[in-house]
């Protein structure tokens, strides 16, 4: 099948095999290797990217779903060398380790941060239920998802993934 | 002139290695795509034990894109290739041939039978299932105590016993201490228990993977490992392919936790395969096939006897073990309950001790290191005993604790089995863990809550650890059969601009070596943090190292980093001189500079590099380079030690617990990168507390792993784990020159006894004193209807 699905801000075009996950896709056909697969049973959301502006668990997605639809994925985020406020706080609260669960763990926190622009402690851990971390015990996930929403604008869907605030530029500083 | 500037080491910098990790630019072995590459998928047997009386593959050739379909005879054909073992703990330790792909029996569900290379994975995959398989099954061995009785059904026939090995320790004879036996038959309490450490999957975020290139003069392996030095020599041995023909990189490894520290059948089969077509070739695998064939860890069965005068000083301590190797030795599966002898006897001033563990063959996917290795078994049993003597001498357990640890001023202390702690300072973590846990505050409310009869009861779970990290002293290693050695190598270049490149054999994936090693180097040569790139996991640059597991990066692989700067500062001086025009004698060299003794008359290392450089005005006779390597080899272990305290509340009606806090003071000696410490001990709490109250696998009658997703086994969200109170103290080590003491394992060392030890307490008046792991709401329930007095 012929589908065309705009992912990180470039229309492609592709014949896909109706079976074709749109992990699969983003990662074999499209390159977007930066988003992940951790597990074949939808519980690690390592592969969670944005479909229209929600996050979804690419690997419970076919590609043909996606036809005519926007796809951001981790690789889409930082715009004009700018870190997205989420990216910048899970950098500056070390909320990462070996790395692997954090494209999907960033993507899923923008997807809880436009439902909920300033969530407690509780309200962040059932928000990020769905994606597993082996590396942190979770703690400066949390830490990082709150100390992000304090640099974000509230606001669903596409609008969380714009940058609108530029605090903290750039990694490896302290 | 020597300006003040504030050290790198003790900074809580942001790590660079989240730069490529945050923005989706990150190269995991799975993300690798060659031209020309193929696909390999394998085939697994679902069955534990089965003699395999056909393999039928004609219908996988011809399936589309499939370029061969290869069992054990094609790839094997001498059936003269076994997977390695490093570590044979005894001279009669049984050593089953482990094939790279089974030939005529399947030894647990999971084994790999057959391999197909294709086009693409799906197609792979796909034709996997046109494969046909003929199995005759034979009787599973899953029970330890059921596998080492007379008749029964045997893994292995060959071998005429399913007993691995049995590795004794004796302080008696030994030398390091009294007689165990004496012991009990003269101690006025004796305490007896058993405690089962069920078997538990690693569960790395990043599936295993690797990818083989054999197209040019040196066969290039990627692979998703902890161990690229480990697995090229591995490899060559295993396989015959010369070491200097082959490179093996590690690029970004998503985790391993000793789960990712083996030399797999799938990566000799995809150098086997690669070869054979002379094609790229890449395997990965799903969370299903890892959960299933990955080594898992911990399985013991532990008889711990613990023996005590009445006021509570301990006399000796017994520990006899049974632990589950799985099928086959895994490459140290047989030596991880050995690294746990020497802890069972923990903080404590134990005048006897006795170790005996029987390693066992089962019909079972193999056990080797995850995350502690041996240590966190030791020690969940020792402190799980504590609490259990105190209960019996009516004692309170920290108290009986202090009373038996080694003071601070009783270091460095030998123990009872021969290995000498150099430093710490119990009394001191305690009374911090104490004061932040609210521990008299929480006792009082403890009482109340039994005192009404209140049914969300309340306990308190105390754990004081301690372990050995830094491994490892080579000569010691030697002594244990351990077939390498526990030194690590570390090289600095100086480029000419003044930036540094630093070159380390202790391959990262998660720890933050790139920050940490330009922390050390920063300080060392007065560069600035940012000007030093670290370069690890490839054996073309990294031609020496011996990887990371048993957290000794920093205690091994970063004192070798501060060898090698210091030789580079001593091969900068004649040229520093030369340049300054004065004696070497009058240098004097401080925040990267060398200066004149008592005058302002002074030179940059960057100076001195970029004049080495060019070479036009450099002293006679001195060989141009400032390029410089160190190995470094520990005289000693170092010993990270910690209190730990937990409060658990226990819904007596429905046996669910909630953790109301978890504190926990950790002496890590002296912390490069506070943050990075910190991080540690988080995940790893995490990891120690999953095996307390969620995680295990289960095995139906027939051998199968029926918790093989993570849709079965419950790996903890963030929605199920608390926020931890974390504190330090500073005890420096004395056997490095950092003072550091690892921290990689400590939150899973420490962790687990913690909180079995807290939900004990909250129902002990029960009459409970003990429920296996993992501590599950039913379990939980049922141990206090059982035990209802």
């Amino acid at each position: 099948m012929r589908i065309t699905v705009t992912v990180d801000g470039t229309q492609y075009t592709d014949d896909v095999e109706p079976r074709t996950l749109l992990v699969h896709h983003l990662r074999e056909r499209l390159g977007k290797v930066g988003t992940v697969v951790g597990c074949d049973t939808s519980n690690c959301g390592a592969c969670t990217v944005h479909l229209d502006g929600h996050s979804v668990k690419s690997c419970s997605v076919l590609a043909v779903q996606a036809d005519g639809c926007e796809v951001t994925t981790i690789e889409g985020l930082a715009r004009e060398g700018k870190l997205h406020p989420v990216q910048q706080a899970f950098h500056d609260n070390h909320a990462l380790q070996c790395g692997f669960c954090t494209p999907g763990m960033i993507m899923q926190s923008i997807d809880l941060l436009a439902d909920n622009p300033d969530p407690d402690e509780e309200a962040v851990r059932q928000g990020l239920e769905g994606n597993l971390c082996r590396c942190t015990g979770y703690q400066n996930i949390v830490r990082a998802v709150r100390d992000a929403a304090q640099h974000m604008s509230p606001g669903a869907g596409p609008e969380a993934e714009r940058i609108t605030e530029t605090k903290h530029v750039g990694v490896g500083g302290d | 002139m020597t300006a003040t500037i504030e050290p790198e080491v003790g900074k809580s910098r942001r790590r660079k290695e989240d730069e490529r990790l945050i923005t989706g630019r990150t190269r995991w072995t799975d993300n690798i795509t060659l031209p020309g590459m193929l696909h390999m998928a394998v085939l697994r047997s679902p069955f534990a034990h089965a003699r395999i009386t056909s393999i039928d593959t004609a219908a996988a050739k011809g399936a589309p894109g499939v370029i061969a379909v290869y069992t054990a005879r094609d790839l094997d054909p001498d059936s003269s290739i076994g997977m390695p073992c490093a570590w044979p703990i005894t001279p009669d330790m049984k050593a089953p041939r482990r094939p790279v792909l089974a030939a005529d029996q399947v030894n647990f569900a999971g084994e790999g039978v057959a391999v197909v290379v294709a086009r693409s994975s799906a197609e792979a995959h796909d034709a996997l299932e046109e494969i046909d398989v003929d199995y005759e099954e034979l009787p599973v061995v899953l029970d330890m105590e059921a596998a080492l009785a007379e008749g029964a059904p045997l893994v292995h026939e060959e071998l005429g016993t399913n007993k691995n090995a049995l590795w004794v320790f004796d302080s008696g004879e030994a030398g390091t201490g009294g007689s165990v036996e004496d012991a009990i038959s003269s101690s006025e309490v004796v305490v007896k228990r058993r405690f089962r450490q069920q078997r538990l999957i690693p569960a790395f975020m990043e599936p295993r993977a690797c990818v083989v290139d054999p197209t040019s003069t040196q066969i290039t392996v990627w692979s998703a490992t902890q161990v690229p030095h480990i697995l090229r020599v591995m490899s060559a041995l295993t396989l015959g392919i010369p070491e200097h023909k082959l490179r093996v990189i590690a690029p970004d490894v998503g985790g391993g936790f000793g789960g990712k520290i083996g030399v797999l059948p799938e990566e000799m089969m995809s150098l086997i395969v690669a070869q054979k077509l002379g094609k790229p070739v890449k395997w990965n695998e799903s969370r299903s096939e890892t959960m299933l064939a990955a080594h898992h860890g911990r399985d013991q069965i532990q008889d711990i006897t613990v023996s005590a005068n009445a006021d509570g000083t301990v006399t000796g301590l017994k520990v006899e073990l049974l632990a589950d190797l799985g099928a086959y030795n895994g490459l140290v599966g047989p030596g991880v309950p050995i690294l746990g002898a020497f802890m069972f006897n923990a903080i404590y001033k134990f005048p006897a001790y006795h170790f005996a563990c029987t390693n066992v063959f089962t019909t079972t996917t193999l056990t080797d290191a995850y995350r502690g290795a041996g240590r966190p078994e030791a020690t969940f049993a020792v402190e799980r005993i504590m609490d259990e003597l105190a209960d019996e001498l009516g004692m309170d357990p920290l108290e009986l604790r202090e009373k038996n640890w080694i003071k601070h001023e009783e270091f460095p202390f030998t123990t009872v089995c021969g290995l000498t702690y150099d430093s710490g300072n119990y009394e001191a973590a305690t009374a911090k863990a104490k004061q932040l846990f609210d521990y008299d505050g929480l006792r009082a409310e403890q009482a109340k809550r039994r005192a009404s009869n209140d049914k969300v009861q309340l306990g308190i779970g105390i754990s004081t650890f301690t372990e050995m990290c830094g491994l490892a002293p080579s000569r010691v290693l030697g002594s244990l059969a351990y077939g390498a050695g526990g030194w690590e190598h570390a090289a600095i270049r100086m480029l000419p601009t003044g930036k540094v490149e630093v070159i380390t054999g202790s391959s990262a994936h998660g720890q933050g070596h790139e920050t940490v090693w330009s922390q050390i180097v920063s300080d060392q040569l007065g560069v600035a943090f940012e000007d030093v790139e670290v370069i690890h996991g490839d054996t073309a640059s990294s031609h020496k190292g011996l990887d990371t597991y048993g957290s000794r990066s920093l205690v091994v692989g970063g004192v070798a980093v501060i060898k090698a700067a210091e030789k580079v500062i001593a091969k900068a001086r004649p040229f520093a001189a030369h340049l300054l025009e004065c004696s070497e004698d009058d240098l004097e060299f401080s925040g990267g500079k060398f200066t004149v003794k008592g005058t302002d008359t002074s030179t940059t290392l960057a100076d001195v590099a970029l004049a080495v450089f060019f070479a036009h005005n450099v002293p006679e006779g001195v060989e141009t380079s400032l390029d410089s390597e160190a190995v470094f080899d520990p005289e000693n272990f170092s010993f990270p030690h910690g209190t730990h305290l937990c409060a658990a509340e226990v819904d007596t009606e429905t046996g669910a617990i909630r953790l109301r806090s978890y504190v926990c003071v950790d002496d890590v000696g002296v912390a490069v990168n506070p943050l990075i410490v910190e991080g540690q001990v988080h995940g790893g709490l995490a990891q120690g507390i999953a095996q307390a109250l969620f995680e295990g696998t289960v095995h139906d009658e027939s051998g199968t792993l029926t918790t093989g997703t993570f849709a079965d086994y419950l790996l903890p969200s963030a929605a199920d784990l608390p926020s931890f109170t974390t504190a330090r103290t500073e005890t420096p080590s004395t056997t490095n020159p950092l003072g550091a003491k690892g921290v990689g394992e400590a939150g899973t060392i420490a962790s687990t006894p913690a909180v079995v030890n807290a939900v004990i307490d909250a129902v002990r008046h029960f009459g409970v004193n003990d429920i296996e792991m993992p501590l599950t709401p039913m379990r939980v329930w049922s141990a206090i209807q059982g035990g209802a007095r």
